[in-house]
């Protein structure tokens, strides 16, 4: 059990430590979306494509971008935090008996 | 600077003053798929759909817990796929989250799950798009699910708590989503000296490449999340078939 907690704890560091060393790496990239960079190569490879429709809605600000972003984040962070909440408390039940 | 650092660099410039606003990110933009391709995707997934909508209803009849597992794989979804993660090649994805619950819950669940977070994305964030949402289900939430559930299958073995093959799972499956968009986009526009072939290597340059790092934190944090349920399974806190 405990094995479990600290198996878990040093992925966390390593997933973390993977996500941090670009950031250290490469200073000065530009970390832009690599759609973007698709919707390059298309313009590479077909000069003359149009893209024939357009985004129904598009949020009218890199803040509100971001605000949509946060909230698609805090609905999942609930659930996830919830379940695992959930079964956290009836861990302790079981363990603390 | 390398050259080709800046070839790529003043391209990008070019790309941004000519695009009035970068809202896109990493699933296939609105419009960029030609009408065919769009429509053939889109049946595509009707029939996954179907299978995943049954396969949804028999696991929210089994019983309370598999109906909080399942909200659970739904927010892995929901959160991995908004994080965009930045990658050694200098430029940022978002991983995918499906291989969890394909793992769980069997791949066409998943693309239910997925579908809504691509709806959710094309419709309020300008991310990925309706006309090419058919295409955008066909690599996050088909292929890439099938792919994970696959290799968990195969590697799982009978051991309690099969660590490598869960993060080999939802490894290969981001990685397969990110290779079915290059796949998918290739097709649509051919090189037109190397044909569909030279222009694979293009788009996989592009996204796969950069999906690799992130491919992997998605394994890890995959394998934390499936470790804690193994846990509680044994425990018997967590009350599943």
């Amino acid at each position: 059990m405990d094995n479990v907690k600290k198996q878990n704890r040093i992925l966390f560091l390593l997933a973390l430590a993977i996500i941090i060393a670009p950031l250290i790496l490469r200073v000065g990239a530009e970390f832009g979306g690599s759609d973007d960079q698709a919707e390059g190569v298309i313009t590479e490879l077909a000069p003359d494509y149009e893209p024939w429709a357009e985004p129904l809605w598009e949020p009218p600000s890199g803040e509100i971008e971001s605000l949509l972003f946060s909230v698609q984040v805090a609905i999942g962070a609930l659930a996830i935090g919830y379940v695992l909440g959930t079964f956290r408390e009836r861990h302790r039940n079981v363990t603390n008996r | 600077m390398k050259k080709k650092d800046l070839v790529r660099n003043i391209s990008l410039v070019a790309l941004f003053s000519l695009t009035p606003q970068i809202t896109h990110a990493m699933h296939i933009m609105e419009g960029f798929l030609p009408m065919k391709w769009a429509i053939i995707w889109g049946v595509l997934c009707i029939p996954f759909l179907v299978m995943g909508l049954k396969a949804i209803k028999k696991n929210l009849g089994k019983g309370a817990d598999e109906k909080m597992l399942l909200g659970l794989v739904g927010g892995f979804v929901f959160v991995l796929s908004a994080l965009k993660i930045p990658s050694v090649t200098g430029s940022c994805s978002h991983p995918t989250g499906v291989g969890l619950g394909a793992i769980l819950f069997g791949p066409t669940s998943m693309t239910v799950i997925g579908l809504i977070v691509l709806l959710f994305q094309s419709l309020l964030l300008a991310h990925g798009g309706l006309t090419t949402l058919g295409a955008n289900v066909f690599s996050m939430a088909i292929v890439g699910p099938f792919v994970s559930y696959g290799i968990f299958k195969l590697l799982k073995g009978d051991k309690k708590n099969p660590k490598m093959a869960v993060f080999l799972a939802a490894t290969l499956g981001d990685l397969a989503t990110y290779v079915m968009t290059s796949i998918q986009l290739s097709i649509a526009f051919p090189d037109s000296a190397g044909g569909m072939i030279a222009s694979i290597g293009k788009f996989l340059t592009v996204f796969a490449v950069t999906q690799i790092p992130l491919a992997i934190v998605e394994g890890i944090i995959t394998v934390i999340v499936y470790n804690l349920i193994v846990q509680y399974k044994e425990e018997g806190v967590l009350d599943i078939g």
